[in-house]
């Protein structure tokens, strides 16, 4: 209960005091002379789920990417652990977007955890001694009866569970979604935010968190960012749905009032 | 190497195997087509195949350049600058937003052109012809030699760059996520893909080498299910071909690289007909 205000009171408030958080200041992407989005200003505390969302276009994505240092971008990113020292560069994972895999690819749940795991080639491991390990990790995301499967056999929400598994090795500071479960049916999708949701509260972990997913996101996030080339509005979800901006973005449905219910 | 001779004496009490030359060609024959085995699984997994085929017709401009300069080996010349030519294509598609086969198209065939002006400079193209299809018959030990460094420099590689590019062949915003540098990975596969080609080119031919980086792993796809398998049958489909082709082709007097690219084909359509029964 003290925890829930504490995150609620530090969603709005500008300085991360007492908590670990991740601060993004001032970040800005241009793709030649297109600017993608600028001056985006965020702070994401541990042991809570802050979702970015916005119109296609609005450099979500993107902005996932240059947290990640894929895309060359102006700004800083800062770690701040609990004690309000800086740590550096907080640990970073990662759960790209649903894609539709080559089906063909001969590539076990196994395999694929052997190649992260081990410095030993796939080809040449047995894989017998980081068996439990693995099964321990697939655990986390109700996945363990998936090991032996080809990556390309399985379904979206199960294939994003497994890749959500690897991301959590080593057990980041961060952990950026990339709106994982878009294209994934409900029941895949709700089990997905079930088990982040879940995260946040057992490993204290920050979570940012794509989706076009209003229902979802309302039901489980501590804190919304609307983007559109730049950071629209940003607080709790219910300030943000209820903001004149977000209904303008989306035309607001009334599904949304129903999942705020939930929250309050 | 005369050990190694005997040796071939009693292991193989063939006719074919009696020749010095087949001796050569069948040594290199169990060098390389490991190598397109091992090598073909990634090319297939990362999409590579396209680049794959321009790697030969860059190979064909550094044997052009190496001819027209004259100062180094031939060999050399043709190493150099394939390696160079893969670096560059994979600079530039990693950072242009061009699509990747435009970009390999652009470069394949500007190599190629280059290549045939170069050489055909003077009316000289046909002695030049015979790296179009190959003769796997002309190895020398010089060469076998060469091969087995090349062989060990490979594994060796390969063992610590394979877990990189199978993570990369997944999503390479996941694998930059974990800190591997598609960049590096890349360049690193490319350059050792370059080096296969341009000492494999004289034997296989520049027409037919693309299909031994493709035809052993599209088979192995198709009847396994993990990674291990996946090298193993690749690697066996490559021995296989290898090897028979060579056979056929000295009995019935053939081309080797192409009789060796047709068994691997027929080998592919056959995986294709089993691909029901074994993948899960």
């Amino acid at each position: 209960m003290f925890k829930a205000i504490l995150h609620h009171r530090a969603a709005s408030c500008e300085d991360c005091s007492g908590l670990c958080c991740t601060k993004i200041e001032d970040f800005s992407v241009k793709a030649g002379q297109l600017e993608i989005f600028s001056h985006v200003n965020l702070h994401i505390h541990c042991g809570q789920l802050t979702a970015i969302i916005g119109p296609n276009g609005a450099g979500k994505s993107t902005l996932l990417r240059a947290i990640l240092g894929e895309v060359p971008h102006t700004g800083r990113l800062r770690y701040v652990d609990a004690k309000g020292k800086h740590t550096g560069h907080p640990v970073i994972g990662y759960v790209p977007q649903y894609l539709r895999f080559d089906v063909s690819a001969p590539i076990s749940v196994m395999d694929i955890f052997m190649a992260c795991l081990s410095k030993r080639p796939v080809w040449l491991c047995s894989g017998s001694s980081l068996r439990p390990m693995v099964l321990e990790q697939l655990a986390r995301v109700k996945a363990e009866h998936l090991i032996d499967r080809r990556l390309g056999a399985l379904s979206g929400g199960e294939l994003q569970r497994v890749l959500l598994a690897l991301a959590l090795d080593p057990m980041p500071d961060l952990l950026l979604l990339d709106e994982p479960v878009s294209g994934v049916d409900r029941n895949g999708r709700e089990l997905f935010y079930e088990i982040v949701a879940d995260l946040r509260a057992k490993e204290d972990m920050a979570i940012l968190l794509v989706s076009h997913d209003l229902g979802l996101v309302a039901k489980h996030a501590d804190q919304v960012v609307l983007m559109d080339k730049g950071v629209l509005v940003s607080g709790t979800p219910e300030d943000v749905f209820r903001d004149a901006r977000t209904r303008q973005v989306f035309g607001m449905v009334d599904g949304i009032e129903a999942g705020e219910g939930g929250l309050a | 190497m005369e050990g190694i001779y005997s040796l071939m004496d009693i292991l193989l009490p063939f006719q074919w195997a009696s020749h010095t030359f087949m001796r050569n060609a069948f040594l290199a024959v169990l060098l390389v087509t490991p190598l397109f085995g091992i090598l073909s699984t990634m090319v297939v997994s990362n999409r590579m195949a396209f680049f794959s085929d321009s790697l030969g017709h860059g190979a064909f401009t550094g044997i052009a350049i190496g001819a027209l300069l004259g100062i180094f080996s031939p060999m050399a010349s043709l190493v150099a600058f394939s390696v160079l030519f893969a670096l560059f294509i994979t600079y530039i598609k990693s950072k242009s937003s061009v699509s990747t086969d435009t970009i390999i198209g652009v470069f394949s065939s500007t190599a190629i052109a280059l290549g045939l002006m170069l050489m055909s400079r003077g009316g000289s193209f046909n002695k030049f012809s015979s790296y179009l299809i190959g003769d796997l018959l002309s190895i020398t030990q010089e060469d076998l030699a060469a091969l087995l460094l090349v062989f060990l420099a490979v594994l060796v590689l390969w063992a610590l760059l394979f877990n990189r590019l199978l993570v990369l062949s997944v999503n390479a915003a996941f694998a930059s996520s974990r800190g591997i540098s598609s960049l590096l990975a890349e360049s690193v596969f490319a350059a050792i893909l370059a080096v296969v080609v341009a000492i494999s080119i004289q034997w296989v031919g520049i027409l037919i080498i693309n299909s031994l980086l493709v035809l052993p792993a599209a088979g192995a796809r198709n009847i396994t299910n993990d990674v291990k398998h996946y090298h193993l049958v690749s690697v066996l489909i490559a021995l296989v071909s290898g090897i028979s082709g060579l056979i056929l082709a000295y009995y019935f007097n053939m081309a080797a690289g192409a009789t060796i690219v047709v068994i691997a084909s027929a080998i592919f359509f056959l995986t294709l007909l089993l691909k029901p029964y074994f993948v899960r």
